[in-house]
């Protein structure tokens, strides 16, 4: 079945198995490969991106469930002129990323999170963050990552 | 240029891995690729009677089936997959090729492999290959193992493969805990444990249209030792393998491995001509991917009347699990030499016992076999300070080795020499950041208010090993390798630097840390130094990233590689200059002749003459390119001091670590910012051991929570932030004094978080708890012993 979105701004279009994940046709259709798979029980958090303006898990939905969205993945969060989102920046100031694997959902999630709530406490950074996994950093420095963002915001 | 060694230099490697450019594994693609579906046993021990792969082969866009026996009749593998620590010469290793033939050996052996055109399909059509099992008695827990009624591998008429014993000196061992005053006795389980990277593993092999040549990508940590492991069990030759670990997300030591996957991926894709993939499904990698951890411990501690340490006996059971994979039965020998941890022991016994069971392999894991040994030491040290009465602190005081205060190139009681340390001055920074007397006032204080959260403060001071490794101390343990690691530092003809690094990174920055080390020492900008790595037809000489040996072995032989061009440059300065080569002084990138300050050459200028070689000393070859492989003398020894603090709810059991402080020394510092993110990472793998994860096995051998819903992988509502600290005692096993920090946090947490436990509970009289330290068995420890108190007082 043909699916049609527009991801980053574009208008794309695939055609795919009725089955197929989202995070599959954005990965293996669009080669779109920022947004990553890290489990199969939407426990990770590591293929977050953002429909609709909202944060999604992009492995619990079908691509066909996303037909006619606004899909933004981690290739759409800089500038067209290779500035970072703040988002992204804060991560690279606090050393908020290390093997980088879980990092673009942890973004996509981060930035979701400031828009709900522009001046979190750490506790608060801490929760809205509970769905994404990270085995590198121990968490310290995304939440400060995330903290630094809101302080610039 | 001022010096960037030391500072905290933002990380190259960042804005790649930000926006999605990073390639791993998953994201490269080639044409006319297939996909491997692999089918996997779903019993732990069992003959295969029969493999019905017809449906399958008939699916859309499957390409071919294979069954285990028809791969083994292809002739795909000259060996079996390697085991290349076989730690005594008796040792059991029974045969482990890619797929199982006969019999399989533990839930998740590949019995056959489906090829098909996507990876949906290819999962499809390996659930449509039929298996008929003939089940067989199972060893499904090191306790089986060790009973010995039921065999994991019946061939054997045993399950124990080794028996490896290192006693120094055995009469003084006996004297020791015959002359004590107080012995304590220690017994822990190290669970197994998943070791969860969060790029779950993956291999793509590409046959070269012409010549026979195979690229295969994979998501290792050892690309270099993958090669030559490949090499000699498929039999294809080396120079026609190149290995590439692209992007890799975390290791952990799972990836540090010679696994079926990637010796399929080659060997198929050589057969067929085609390009051959696999990606790991999170919830296959709890039976693809090997698992850490793995022991019972006996732990022994003999002291005097001041608890003055006189001996330490530790026995472990290792469990190897279904078979020997690369470095399984070296991982608790690794330990082995840290069971007397910081203290000064005049007597030392250790003994392992290495068994087979029908489950997942065990290797490699953040601290492999240190984290087991520095757990024990520091629990029995707990156990000893109730024993003699006196703090956590002071039983620490009374024995580390140099009466606390610094030292060099020290033998200790397990036949090692300590490069350097100073662990009271470190010890005392722990307990001021603690603030530990008004911990512990407040501990007493919800004591005596019988508050429902009681307080807990737990203390270790560990050791570790790393720097992996003198090769001659490997060929003492019997490893089949060597320990150097290879730098090469080329001035290019624009005045660029590249850097090829043999060791290979999977987020420890590599690419920043050696521009820095690089750029200090050729007073060239960061910025123009380019670090290749991760690629064997790039850097075709290293032994890859394992053990904490990045820095303290292969960014030492990048900064003698440095040293090497300076001299070289030196003599074509005074060639040129007209010069003495000793009248030359080399600051910040320059060579300038003594006394004549406005006489010099930029380094960049000589690589330039040293390329073009018009001009330079007779008989010197052109170009500035060097290459150093170092071979370090000894092995580097980090320490540190933690302190866990945690609230023990006594309602529901549950802990919370509300603080936690490490105070680390690793010798001088490269990169504060990514010293400082290891320590963090690490202390939460060892947290999480602590209190969350635990591979569970049921009666069978089935793994009972092998996805992320059921396996606690923490996320960031269960740990603090860390406080963190550091001393500097730098090590003298390297010309930079650096020591390695990628294990070490995981090598201080556990006993810290679980001894804090033990001490919130101790007015109940619990003096141990075992890990994963969950509310249900803290909240069944506390009424147990509570109703035996209640009951008459522990009759």
């Amino acid at each position: 079945m043909q699916v049609e979105t527009t991801v980053n701004g574009k208008a794309m279009s695939a055609d795919v198995e009725p089955r197929t994940l989202l995070v599959h046709y954005l990965r293996d259709e669009l080669e779109l490969t920022g947004t990553n798979v890290g489990c199969d029980t939407s426990s990770c958090g590591a293929c977050t991106v953002h429909i609709d303006g909202e944060s999604v898990k992009s492995c619990t939905m079908l691509a066909a469930q996303a037909r006619g969205a606004e899909i933004t993945t981690i290739e759409g969060m800089a500038s067209a002129d290779g500035t970072l989102h703040p988002m992204q920046a804060a991560f690279m100031e606090c050393h908020g990323l290390q093997c980088g694997y879980c990092t673009p959902g942890m973004v996509m999630a981060a930035s979701s999170l400031l828009k709900e709530n522009p001046n979190p406490t750490e506790q608060e950074v801490r929760e809205g963050l509970e769905g994404n996994l990270c085995r590198c950093t121990g968490y310290h420095n995304i939440v400060k990552s995330v903290l630094t963002a809101a302080g610039g915001a | 240029m001022t010096a960037v060694m030391g500072t905290p230099m933002k990380r190259k490697e960042d804005p790649k891995l930000l926006t999605g450019e990073g390639k791993f594994v998953d994201d490269i693609h080639v044409h006319g690729e297939l996909w491997m579906g692999m089918v996997r046993s779903t019993m732990a021990h069992a003959k295969i009677n029969a493999i019905d792969t017809a449906e399958a082969a008939g699916m859309p866009g499957v390409h071919s089936v294979f069954t285990g026996t028809q791969l083994q009749e292809m002739g795909l593998w000259a060996a079996p997959l390697p085991c290349a620590w076989p730690v005594t010469e008796d040792m059991l290793n029974p045969p482990h090729f890619p797929t199982a033939s006969e019999v399989v050996h533990h839930v998740g052996d590949i019995v056959a492999v489906v090829l098909a055109d996507s990876r949906y399909r290819a999962a499809d059509a390996a659930e449509m290959v039929v298996v008929d099992y003939e089940p067989l008695p199972a060893v499904a827990s090191i306790e089986d193992a060790i009973a010995g009624e039921k065999l994991a591998h019946a061939g054997l008429g045993t399950n124990k493969a080794f028996h490896w014993p290192l006693i120094p000196d055995p009469d003084a061992l006996e004297a020791a805990f015959a002359n004590a005053t107080h012995v304590v006795k220690g017994e822990f389980v190290q669970q197994r444990l998943i070791p969860a990277a969060m790029e779950p593993r993956g291999v793509l092999a590409i046959p070269s249209p012409a010549g026979g040549d195979i690229t295969l990508y994979t998501s290792t940590q050892v690309p270099h030792i993958l090669k030559v492991m490949l090499a000699a069990t498929t039999g294809i030759s080396e120079s026609k393998l190149r290995i590439i670990a692209p992007a890799v997300g975390g290791g952990f030591g799972a990836k540090l491995n010679v696994n079926p996957d990637e010796s399929l991926a080659v060997t198929l894709a050589n057969k067929l001509s085609r390009p051959v993939r696999w990606t790991e499904t999170r919830s296959e990698a709890a039976f693809s991917t090997h698992q850490g951890r793995g022991q019972k411990q006996t732990m022994e501690i003999a002291a005097d009347e001041n608890g003055k340490i006189l001996g330490v006996r530790a026995h472990i059971d290792a469990d190897m699990g279904a078979y020997m994979m690369l470095i399984t039965p070296g991982v608790p020998l690794l330990g082995s030499f840290l069971y007397t941890g910081v203290y000064d022991v005049p007597a030392f016994g250790f003994t392992c016992d290495g068994y087979f069971t029908n489950l997942t392999p065990t290797d490699a894991y953040r601290g492999a076999g240190r984290p087991e040994a520095s757990y024990a030491i520091e629990r029995v040290m707990d156990m000893l300070s109730y024993e003699v009465g006196v703090t956590p602190e002071e039983i620490r005081r009374r024995n580390y080795l140099a009466g606390g205060g610094e030292f060099e190139n020290l033998e200790v009681a397990s036949t090692l020499v300590f490069d350097s340390g100073n662990y009271s001055p470190n010890l005392d920074m722990a307990l001021d950041m603690a603030k530990m007397a008004e911990l512990r006032a407040e501990q007493q204080r919800r004591r005596d208010a019988g508050d429902k959260k009681q307080l807990g403060i737990g203390l270790c001071t560990y050791v570790e090993i790393c720097g992996l490794a003198p090769s001659r101390a490997l060929a003492g343990l019997n490893y089949g390798a060597g320990g150097w690691e290879a730098g090469t530092v080329r001035l290019l003809p624009t005045g660029k630097v590249e850097v090829v690094s043999g060791s290979t990174p999977h987020g420890q920055g590599h690419e920043t840390a050696w521009s820095q080390i690089v750029a200090d020492k050729l007073g060239i900008d960061p910025a123009d130094i380019t670090v290749l790595h991760s690629d064997t037809a790039i850097s075709p000489l290293g032994m890859d990233t394992y053990g904490s040996r990045s820095l303290a072995v292969g960014g030492v032989a990048i900064a003698m590689a440095c040293d090497k061009v300076i001299d070289k440059a030196r003599l074509i300065a005074a060639h040129q200059l007209e010069a003495n080569p000793d009248d030359l002084d080399f600051e910040a990138g320059r060579f300038g002749v003594k006394g004549s300050p406005d006489k010099g050459l930029l380094i960049q200028e000589i690589a330039f003459g040293a390329f073009t070689a018009h001009n330079l000393p007779d008989g010197m070859e052109p170009n500035l390119n060097e290459q150093m492989i170092f071979d370090p003398p000894n092995f580097a020894f980090p320490f540190g001091t933690h302190v866990a603090v945690v609230e023990v709810d006594e309602d529901t059991g549950e802990t919370e670590l509300i603080d936690y402080i490490a105070i680390d020394d690793c010798g001088n510092h490269v990169n504060p910012l990514i010293i400082e993110g290891q320590v963090h990472g690490g202390i939460v793998q060892g947290v999480a051991q602590a209190l969350y994860e635990g591979a569970e096995y049921d009666a069978e051998g089935n793994c009972k929570n092998p996805s992320l819903m059921d396996y606690l992988v923490p996320s960031p509502t269960e740990v603090p932030n860390i406080q963190t600290g550091y001393t500097y005692t730098p090590s003298t096993s390297n010309p930079l004094g650096v020591k390695g920090v990628g294990e070490a946090g995981t090598i201080g947490s556990a006993a810290a978080v679980i001894n804090a436990i033990c001490d919130a509970l101790r007015p109940h009289g619990i003096t141990d708890m075992s890990m994963p330290a969950t509310p249900m068995k803290v909240w069944k420890a506390i009424n147990s012993a509570d109703s035996t108190a209640n009951n008459g007082g522990g009759q």
